[in-house]
């Protein structure tokens, strides 16, 4: 029961996303870099291949599948199960833990093993993220460099929608299937709603200060979004039922953004997971809000 | 007074509590809309958002609330009496946990019957309820000519333990987003956004309530237990088939349009025993038509509490419901 205690109170974009940014107090002593390195959140260990400190990783979580070489190291569980035993036995010398995980980092702690503290927020973090787990790993002048050009990748994109309208964007992570039911969208804090900023859109939620928001039937007629753009990582639904699932939105036919066709669903992991590829994701959201930049 | 002056007092009264509030409800809300807008049918609806919120956010969802309060009460009412358990509610046979595994699966394995136009998550939902309903009827059925309640009970409460244990099963699988979305399901929500759910719910309801009418005396019968029963002249077998049938409907039809919300099917009915007595022939219509404004209110409060962000229903109803009905049980000592 307690894992659900944990999933209650967390937002369910962390639920969606499993992954975390912000970096918190790398623990590992400065000298000798780690090389026995376990990260059970799929954001770290993209940084971390992405770093160069790949070989170093023996371990990996469970909903973890990017880069592909992560498909054949061992999968130790994930937030809310980790395999505490399988971790220890490993004999990691760095694990990458997300900042809920109090028991995991209790028992880590007692067996002397450093960890470093993942906690998921905005976009700035994922670049903060990047030099601190660099400096973590030993990989301090990749981690420079790569930060850099996710943060001139992010400034290329802002500037090419800079001057045009933003649209108002209601941003869905889901609903439930075949209804305008649980439809869960970005409010105004956290990665996806500085993605969508950057990308030239206004959230229409951005009053809400968390990230993910319960959208009632109301408050999205209220809203008068003029894009709707359904994100969701890749999964293997047909193009069919892909359609299917946006006609759902004619049941609020007068929203503009129905009215306008302008209901768009984007499927790619690069949204929802805030690791290294997020100037890619939030690419393909400047895409879909400004085709006309672009071309 | 004449039994049937006492009904149409009592049944004016409730009427009178239910429809205002399902008149006034719709009136209140997240945001703020000026009802001569609403009505103003000079303005084309889909230029008209007021009208809109009015007619596609709000009016759905109260009707919505009301109709699975109604069912959800007399439900509790039709189950305390065929069980003469004061404790019964209309989730104790394993209706609602049939339902949630329903729920769970569709949600977890991602079911889709949108092709079809049937939202997949509902339509488990009730076929669930359905599948936990024929379990139990056919334990309790197994070794007695009759429909024995002991074993109706204890069936109901091990299915419900069983299913409960399944429901964990799947979600300790499913992945995070959609245990959010499970865990949220079973909080329940009315925010059904159009009137295509309660059209779907309608027949179901309209079967359940025709039923319910005709219980009323035979309720009262099965009070006194079976055996005085039988010897007044009541068909006491068919009496609990028709009452454990028409009450899993009703239950299973309402949890399908608004997840399994609990306490207004025990509280209602042992609220409205104290205001009108024990006679089904009152305690029937009343609780209807009181679990329909208090779900309709409970779910006002729900939406509005913390606009723009939404409190689920289940939580307002057992945060008030929970402490009411202590204090009920203290009471009645």
């Amino acid at each position: 029961m307690a894992a659900y205690k944990k999933t209650l109170i967390t937002p369910a974009l962390v639920a969606l996303a499993l992954c975390g940014a912000a970096a918190h107090s790398p623990r590992p002593q400065a000298g000798t870099s780690p090389h026995r390195i376990i990260s059970v959140i799929p954001a770290a260990t993209e940084i971390l291949f992405a770093l160069g400190a790949g070989p170093q990783v023996i371990a990996v979580g469970s909903f973890d599948t990017f880069p592909p070489e992560v498909n054949k190291l061992p999968k130790v569980g994930a937030l809310l199960d980790p395999d505490v035993e399988r971790i220890l036995s490993l004999r990691p010398d760095l694990v990458v833990v997300y900042a809920t995980q109090a028991e995991l980092k209790q028992q880590l702690q007692r067996a002397g093993i450093a960890i470093y503290d993942y906690k998921h927020a905005g976009l700035a973090d994922v670049t903060s993220t990047i030099r601190a787990l660099g400096d973590a790993t030993g990989h301090a002048a990749r981690a420079t460099e790569l930060a850099g050009s996710i943060e001139r990748d992010l400034e290329g994109i802002r500037a090419r929608v800079t001057g045009r309208p933003a649209p108002r964007t209601l941003l869905v992570f889901g609903h439930e299937r075949g209804a305008l039911r649980g439809i869960y969208a970005s409010g105004g804090v956290g990665f996806l709603d500085d993605m969508l900023a950057i990308a030239g859109g206004a959230n229409v939620f951005a009053d809400v200060k968390q990230q993910a928001v319960q959208a009632s039937t109301e408050q999205i007629i209220a809203r008068k979004p003029d894009v709707i753009l359904e994100i969701r990582a890749a999964s293997g639904a047909s193009a069919a039922d892909q359609q299917a699932e946006a006609r759902v939105w004619n049941g609020l036919g007068s929203l503009p953004a129905v009215r306008t066709h302008r209901v768009m669903s984007l499927i790619d992991d690069r949204l929802v997971i805030p690791g290294p590829r997020v100037a890619e994701g939030t690419r393909l959201i400047a895409q879909a809000l400004h085709p006309d930049a672009f071309k | 007074m004449t039994v049937g002056a006492r009904v149409a007092r009592t049944v004016t009264a409730f009427g009178i509590l239910a429809g205002a509030t399902v008149l006034l409800a719709p009136l209140v809300g997240s945001t703020s809309i000026s009802l001569r807008r609403v009505f103003d049918f000079s303005i084309p609806f889909r230029d008209n958002a007021d009208a809109q919120i009015f007619f596609v956010a709000r009016l759905p969802r109260t009707l919505g609330g009301a109709w699975v309060g109604a069912c959800l009460a007399s439900a509790g009412v039709v189950f305390q009496g065929l069980l003469r358990n004061p404790l019964a509610t209309p989730f104790t046979l394993g209706v609602s946990a049939g339902a949630a595994l329903g729920a769970m699966l569709a949600i977890t394995f991602d079911w889709s019957l949108t092709r079809f136009g049937i939202p997949a998550v509902p339509a488990a939902a009730f076929a669930g309820s359905l599948v936990a309903v024929a379990i139990v009827y056919a334990l309790a059925q197994a070794r007695h000519r009759g429909l024995s309640t002991s074993v109706l009970l204890l069936a109901g409460v091990t299915l419900n333990a069983f299913l409960s244990a399944l429901i964990l099963f799947v979600q300790y699988f499913a992945d995070f987003a959609d245990t959010y979305r499970t865990l949220r399901w079973l909080m329940g929500d009315l925010d059904v956004s159009s009137y295509q759910p309660l059209l779907a719910a309608l027949p179901l309801g309209v079967i359940a309530f025709a039923a319910f009418a005709w219980l009323a005396r035979p309720l009262n019968l099965l009070s006194l237990g079976p055996d005085s029963a039988e010897s007044r002249g009541l068909n006491v077998a068919f009496a609990q088939r028709a009452a454990f049938f028409s009450a899993s409907l009703a239950t299973g039809a309402a949890v399908s349009v608004g997840g399994p919300i609990g306490f207004v099917g025990i509280v209602i009915p042992h609220l409205v025993r104290l205001l009108v007595g024990p006679d089904h022939r009152l305690v029937l219509p009343a609780s209807a038509l009181f679990g329909a404004a208090f779900l309709v209110g409970c779910d006002l409060l729900a939406r509005t509490l913390l606009a723009p962000v939404e409190l689920p229903v289940g939580i307002i109803t057992a945060l008030i419901g929970g402490p009411f009905f202590l204090w009920l049980l203290i009471k009645k000592r």
